[in-house]
């Protein structure tokens, strides 16, 4: 059995700042990672997919953007080829293509078993994204058999799909993108619309990340929120690494047929929950308040007159009666494409360490299990912990952590 | 000049936060079953009470039992003894919106001064009399306005109801689905 101080478990982004962050302390270890680096990015996204921030804003520990864009959205060939760089540039210890299979407490520190043999080390970094598994809702066992459905991990262009409508359920921003450009491929779309966050790509002349970055909203802590379960629980942003604003009223004037939430599935017919006017209402007052926030940041730093002048958007057009019922049988609807959101797969993870929702008990990261650390999930320590941009503080703060921890006397480390 | 003011709808939100609290911890206290006894009087007049429930993992009493008698109207060829069960789903929604209102607001810190909802529900009567069958039974669409008078911005006002909807029982009730089983004894 090999043995190392510390293995870090994925080498995306998340796992290769930690990487980096450990080698500064000089903190011996290894990074195991399934396939290849930036491996999701590789083989689970769809063809045209551009990272939702711009270029400047993938910050990581001692790299960054250096092209001629840097207000432009990365194709996925670029997001990999930026953190296959990164992984070069730190000399992260990455041993690819090793799936581990099970993390077990043992003797004080912990063994990781990979398909590739066992590893003995004193902490681990769970750096294996909050992404690896779509969620399907359990009605979709109710879906006629002739329909196609699928997930946005399987999802990767238009042309996968039958000719005919399709309804894609979930108007976040994987649902927004994917039924923007099936649309657009000649095959109608419903859209089934639950909560959801607007937002504009740019206000007032600059990119919405812009604002949000300046104005210390992704800094905000996780421990500075009201209710953390709900802030890590909030949907994405609906963006697209456009330049034009892909809302629900972009695609409403291109044909989609909004929807709502898709609330039961019987005798062949799709039932929608009469919310969808309110979903849109919430949706629009909350994007309000984040232009009041970004106004009156502008205006208390002195920007208002070197940014375009603030406006508002028009409210969410909702028609008067939107359908409640759709019949699943009668031909029209040809695909069901399920953009319900991820969740992560801890199959492999043998440490007591789960919430009665299966989810892993942390504070900020810290796991509560001794030496066992989490990275790259929604709002772990910041608003942007799951961005790119979001893993070097979060490393940097968790990195410090791990070390304090292995410095303690406290710490047990018979390896 | 300054003078500072406590928010008070008559909302105890402390008690509330505790509630929610405890029940995160013990979820199964969380679990409910509420309840009410019709009796048929004559014609279309019936007789209701509410009284006891069942939660925080044992039965809870009133000190009062609620008494509804629902009819139909005169023009159905009815005596008029008490409101038609669809207004009471109609006053079931307003109350349970209102209420939502007051606690959302006293949680916002929001002072209420006047809330006032009118709420309507069209229904093509061709459902229930069975003559076309294309027509459902219930409502077509309900629509409620609110007339609110308090210490906010127009858009703190609409965030109360927006939130108050989201948080909804009876709005879940009536805009999704519940399976319904009717059994005789």
């Amino acid at each position: 059995m090999r043995t190392t101080t510390t293995v870090v478990i994925g080498a995306g982004h998340a796992g290769l700042a930690m990487s980096k962050c450990l080698s500064d302390r000089a903190i011996d270890h290894v990074v195991l990672e399934r396939g290849a680096v930036a491996n999701t990015w590789r083989t689970e996204r769809w063809d045209s997919l551009r990272l939702l921030t711009p270029n400047w804003q993938s910050r990581l520990p001692g790299f960054g953007y250096d092209g001629d864009d840097p207000d432009g959205y990365r194709t996925m060939p670029e997001v990999i080829d930026f953190i296959d760089r990164y992984a070069k540039a730190i000399e992260a210890p990455v041993q690819t293509d090793t799936r581990v299979t099970r993390l077990r407490p043992a003797d004080g520190g912990y063994i990781v078993e990979t398909d590739r043999g066992d590893w003995r080390c004193h902490t681990v970094v769970m750096a294996t994204g909050a992404c690896n598994t779509p969620i399907v809702p359990a009605l979709a066992a109710e879906v006629p058999k002739d329909i196609v459905t699928l997930t946005p991990r399987e999802y990767r262009n238009p042309s996968q799909l039958p000719d005919g409508g399709v309804l894609v359920v979930g108007a976040s921003a994987t649902g927004t993108q994917l039924a923007d450009e099936i649309h657009d491929s000649g095959r109608p779309v419903t859209m089934s619309v639950g909560e959801h966050i607007r937002a504009p790509r740019s206000y007032r002349g600059k990119d919405i990340e812009w604002w949000m970055d300046r104005a210390g909203v992704l800094d905000e802590r996780y421990d500075q929120v009201d209710d953390i379960v709900r802030a890590r629980n909030v949907p994405s942003l609906q963006l697209a690494g456009q330049r034009d604003m892909l809302d629900l009223n972009a695609l409403t004037a291109k044909g989609v047929k909004l929807v709502g939430r898709l609330s039961g599935i019987g005798n062949g017919k799709a039932q929608f929950s009469g919310s969808l006017r309110n979903q849109c209402a919430l949706s629009d007052l909350k994007m309000g308040r984040l232009l009041d926030t970004i106004d009156d940041w502008a205006t208390a730093n002195g920007l208002d007159g070197e940014v375009e002048p603030p406006h508002r958007y028009p409210p969410t057009e909702v028609e008067e009666n939107p359908p409640l019922l759709l019949n699943l049988s009668s031909g029209k609807i040809k695909t069901i494409l399920w953009a319900t959101g991820f969740r992560p797969d801890y199959s492999w993870l043998d440490v007591p360490v789960f919430d009665r929702k299966g989810r892993v008990r942390h504070d900020g990261g810290v796991v509560d299990a001794p030496g066992l650390y989490l990275m790259g999930m929604q709002f772990l320590r910041r608003r942007k912990s799951a961005l790119i941009d979001g893993a070097g503080d979060d490393a940097r703060d968790l990195s410090a952590h791990l070390a304090a921890y292995l410095n303690a006397p406290s710490a047990i480390r018979p390896v | 000049m300054t003078q500072t003011q406590t928010v008070d709808n008559g909302v105890n939100v402390e008690a509330l936060l505790g509630a929610k609290q405890a029940l995160t911890e013990a979820p199964q206290a969380a679990k409910f079953t509420w309840r009410a006894t019709c009796q048929w009087k004559n014609g279309t007049h019936s007789h209701s009470t509410v009284e006891g429930f069942f939660g925080l993992g044992e039965e809870q009493h009133r000190k009062t039992t609620f008494n509804f008698d629902a009819d139909h109207p005169e023009v159905f060829a009815s005596e008029d003894h008490g409101a038609t069960p669809v207004e009471y789903v109609l006053v079931g929604l307003a109350s349970c919106l209102t209420a939502g209102v007051a606690a959302v607001a006293q949680h916002r810190g929001i002072q209420l001064r006047s809330v006032k909802a009118k709420i309507e529900g069209g229904m093509d009567l061709q459902g229930i009399l069975g003559i076309d069958t294309d027509v459902r039974n219930g409502f077509d669409g309900i629509k409620v306005s609110y007339e609110i008078d308090a210490d906010a911005t127009k858009d703190e006002i609409k965030a109360l109801v927006a939130q108050s909807q989201k948080r909804s029982a009876v709005f879940d009730i009536v805009t999704n689905p519940t399976n319904v089983t009717v059994e005789v004894n």
